[in-house]
C-alpha cells in the first residue's frame, strides 16, 4: 500500500508515543495531525492511521465519526463555523448565518462551488462573553456583526 | 469584555487576564510568587496536602461542586497500578468561558496546581484534556509546559524533591459529552467519548484502567493559593460555611457589560451581579429570564433573582450554579425559540447510548419545532413534561438531566408563552 501521510506525521507521532501507555490513545492526536496535512480525512488516510496504530479500519471510522471537528468530507479552503448556541443567538448569530448564506450562496453545511468556503453552524465555542463568535481555521473571531464579518469575508475573497 | 471584582475583596485570577505577559514563567515567578506553593507542598506529606485542600472547602468548579479534597482522598493508597491526574479543560457547557482565560493568561498556575495535586495523589503523569476548538490555548499550554520542564518544575526529580511528574496536552475534537468525566476518559484513551457505567468510579478505574482524579481547570488553579496561604484562609474567602474561595462568573447575553467577574463564593445575589456589576439589562429593557449555570441549569424568572449565587442556594430553589455560566435574557427574546435551540443542542450532543436521552431529546426538539411552525397542540406541553420526566435520572450520565431540566423549567415557568404561541 502506498503511503499518504508524510514523514513529518510519523515523526510527530513517534514523539507523542511515550506520553501514553497505549498506542490507541494516539488516535485523536493522529486524526488531528493528519487533518492538518489534508484539510480533511480521506478514506485512505483513515486506513493508514489504522495500520499505524494497529487497529481495524472500522475502529478508526467509528471514532472519527463521533467528533464534529474531523472532516470526513472535503471542506472549502476557509471553513466558517458560526456559533448559534444560546449566548451567540441572543446576540444576533442568526443574522450572521443568514448574511453568510446570502453572500456565499450556500446553506449551512455546504461548500461553495469554487471550494473556497464551507459554512457551518457550530455549538458553543466558549466565547459567550464576546458573542457572537465564529471559528475560522484555528482562530476565533468575536463580538461580530454583519459589518465585521463582511470585512473578514472581503479579506478572504481577495 | 468587562473584567471586574467585588469591592474590597481579593481576587486571585482576574487581574492577570488580558495581560499577555502573564502567561510567561518569569511573570509567574515574580508577580505571582509562582511555584512557591509547590515547595510548601513538598515539605508536607501527601496526606497533609489533601487535608489542607479539605480545609479550604474548595468545591469542583466544573459543575458538580464536589469537595475537591474528598475527591483526592478516594484514590487508593495501596494500588500498584500507575495513577493519573487529568485536567478537564473541555469547557463545553454553553455559557461558560472562564477556563479559556485561565489557560491563556495563567497557564503556570494550572501547571503548579497539577503538580501539587499529582504529588497529593501519587500520580507520575497527567493530561490536560482541552476541547479541540481551543487550538490556540493548547499551543500556549504546550509552550508553558516546555518552560516548566526547562526550569525543573516538571519532569524527574522536580526541584530536588525526588518527585517525578509530567504533563501532556490532549486535544478533544468537538463533542460536548467529553466534558463528562468518563466520556472524557474514553476520549483520552482513543475511543468514542461515551460515558461509562458507574461504578466503578474514576478513583478506582479511570484513565487506562488506573486510579484517576479528574478536576476542572479553575479547581486546579485554586490549589497553589491554598498551599501558599492555607486552607483556612481560602475557606474564609467564601461567604458561606461550606464553599470556599472566589468564583469566576461568566456573564453573557443581554447585559450591558458581559464578561468574567471574579467574586467571593456566595457573596452576591444574582440581582446584584446583573444590575450592580454588569450594568443592568441591555438597551434598558426588562429582564425576562436568567439561566444561572450553563444551559443545563433550569431557568429562573425575574422573581427568583434574589437568590445568593452559590452551589447550595441555587440547588435549594431547583436550579444549579453548574459552571457559573450566567446567561441573561431580556423581554425581546422569543423563549419558545430559545428552548428549541437549547434542546437541539442536547439532541445533537447526546452520545446515543441511552434510549431515553437519544430518543427523548429528538422528540422534545421535534415538538418545539412543531409549536414554532404553528402546528402545536395544547396537550404538547404536558407531553413535553412527560418526556422530560422520562429522561431525567434514567440515563448513564448527566446529559439526560441536563436536557430535561431546561425543558421542564421553561415549559412550567413560562407556560403562557407556549400557550399563546400554540393558540396563534
Amino acid at each position: 500500500m502506498s503511503k499518504h501521510l508524510s514523514d513529518g506525521f510519523y515523526q510527530d507521532m513517534k514523539k507523542l508515543e511515550p506520553h501514553y501507555p497505549t498506542k490507541v490513545a494516539l488516535l485523536l492526536p493522529a486524526l488531528h495531525r493528519a487533518q492538518e496535512e489534508y484539510g480533511w480525512l480521506p478514506p485512505e488516510v483513515l486506513d493508514e492511521i489504522g495500520i499505524y496504530i494497529d487497529i481495524h479500519p472500522a475502529q478508526v471510522r467509528e471514532v472519527a465519526s463521533f467528533y464534529t471537528m474531523y472532516n470526513l468530507k472535503p471542506v472549502g479552503k476557509h471553513h466558517l463555523k458560526i456559533c448559534t448556541n444560546v449566548a451567540c443567538s441572543l446576540m444576533g448569530a442568526d443574522e450572521l448565518v443568514e448574511y453568510c448564506e446570502k453572500r456565499l450562496g450556500v446553506r449551512c453545511g455546504e461548500t461553495t462551488a469554487d471550494r473556497k468556503f464551507t459554512l457551518n453552524e457550530e455549538e458553543c465555542l466558549g466565547a459567550c462573553g464576546t458573542a457572537p463568535a465564529m471559528m475560522l481555521g484555528d482562530d476565533y473571531h468575536e463580538n461580530l456583526d454583519t459589518e465585521s464579518l463582511g470585512e473578514i469575508l472581503d479579506r478572504l475573497e481577495k | 469584555m468587562a473584567l471586574s471584582a467585588h469591592a474590597g475583596s481579593e481576587t486571585l485570577y482576574i487581574q492577570h487576564f488580558g495581560n499577555e505577559e502573564a502567561r510567561g514563567l518569569q511573570y509567574y515567578l515574580k508577580q505571582m510568587n509562582g511555584y512557591s506553593a509547590l515547595k510548601k507542598a513538598f515539605a508536607l506529606k501527601p496526606d497533609q496536602v489533601i487535608d489542607e485542600v479539605k480545609k479550604s472547602n474548595l468545591r469542583g468548579r466544573g459543575g458538580a461542586g464536589f469537595p475537591s479534597g474528598v475527591k483526592w482522598s478516594f484514590i487508593p493508597k495501596t494500588s500498584d497500578k500507575p495513577k493519573y491526574l487529568v485536567c478537564n479543560a473541555d469547557e463545553s457547557e454553553p455559557g461558560t468561558f472562564k477556563d479559556r482565560d485561565l489557560m491563556r493568561y495563567t497557564p503556570h498556575l494550572l501547571i503548579e496546581g497539577m503538580v501539587i495535586a499529582a504529588y497529593a495523589i501519587g500520580a507520575k503523569h497527567g493530561y490536560i484534556y482541552i476541547r479541540g476548538e481551543y487550538a490556540r490555548e493548547a499551543k500556549l499550554l504546550d509552550l508553558a509546559l516546555e518552560e516548566a520542564r526547562q526550569a525543573g518544575y516538571l519532569g524527574s526529580n522536580i526541584q530536588g524533591s525526588g518527585f517525578q511528574f509530567d504533563l501532556t496536552v490532549h486535544r478533544g475534537a468537538g463533542a460536548y459529552i467529553c466534558g463528562e468525566e468518563t466520556g472524557l476518559l474514553n476520549s483520552l484513551e482513543g475511543k468514542r467519548g461515551e460515558p461509562r457505567v458507574k461504578p466503578p468510579f474514576p478513583a478506582t478505574w479511570g484513565a487506562f484502567g488506573s486510579p484517576t482524579v479528574v478536576n476542572n481547570v479553575e479547581t486546579l488553579c485554586a490549589v497553589p493559593f491554598i498551599l501558599q496561604r492555607g486552607g483556612e484562609w481560602y475557606a474564609k474567602l467564601g461567604k458561606l460555611p461550606n464553599s470556599g474561595g472566589t468564583r469566576l462568573f461568566c456573564v453573557s447575553g443581554h447585559v450591558k457589560k458581559p464578561g468574567l467577574y471574579e467574586l467571593p463564593a456566595g457573596a452576591v445575589t444574582l440581582r446584584e451581579l446583573i444590575y450592580d456589576y454588569c450594568g443592568g439589562i441591555l438597551d434598558d429593557r426588562k429582564l425576562r429570564a436568567v439561566i444561572p449555570g450553563g444551559s443545563s441549569a433550569p431557568v429562573l424568572t425575574p422573581d427568583e433573582i434574589d437568590v445568593v449565587l452559590d452551589i447550595d442556594p441555587l440547588m435549594k430553589i431547583g436550579s444549579m450554579l453548574g459552571s457559573a455560566g450566567v446567561m441573561v435574557i431580556h423581554d425581546g427574546c422569543d423563549l419558545v425559540r430559545l428552548i428549541y435551540r437549547i434542546t437541539k443542542f442536547y439532541e445533537h450532543e447526546s452520545c446515543g447510548q441511552c434510549t431515553p436521552c437519544r430518543e427523548g431529546c429528538r422528540w422534545m426538539a421535534n415538538i418545539f419545532k412543531r409549536i414554532l411552525d404553528g402546528k402545536g397542540r395544547l396537550e404538547d406541553l404536558d407531553l413535553l413534561l412527560d418526556i422530560a420526566n422520562n429522561i431525567n435520572q434514567k440515563t448513564l450520565c448527566a446529559l439526560g438531566d441536563a436536557a430535561a431540566g431546561p425543558v421542564k423549567s421553561f415549559v412550567t415557568k413560562f407556560r403562557s408563552d407556549f400557550e399563546a404561541r400554540i393558540r396563534g
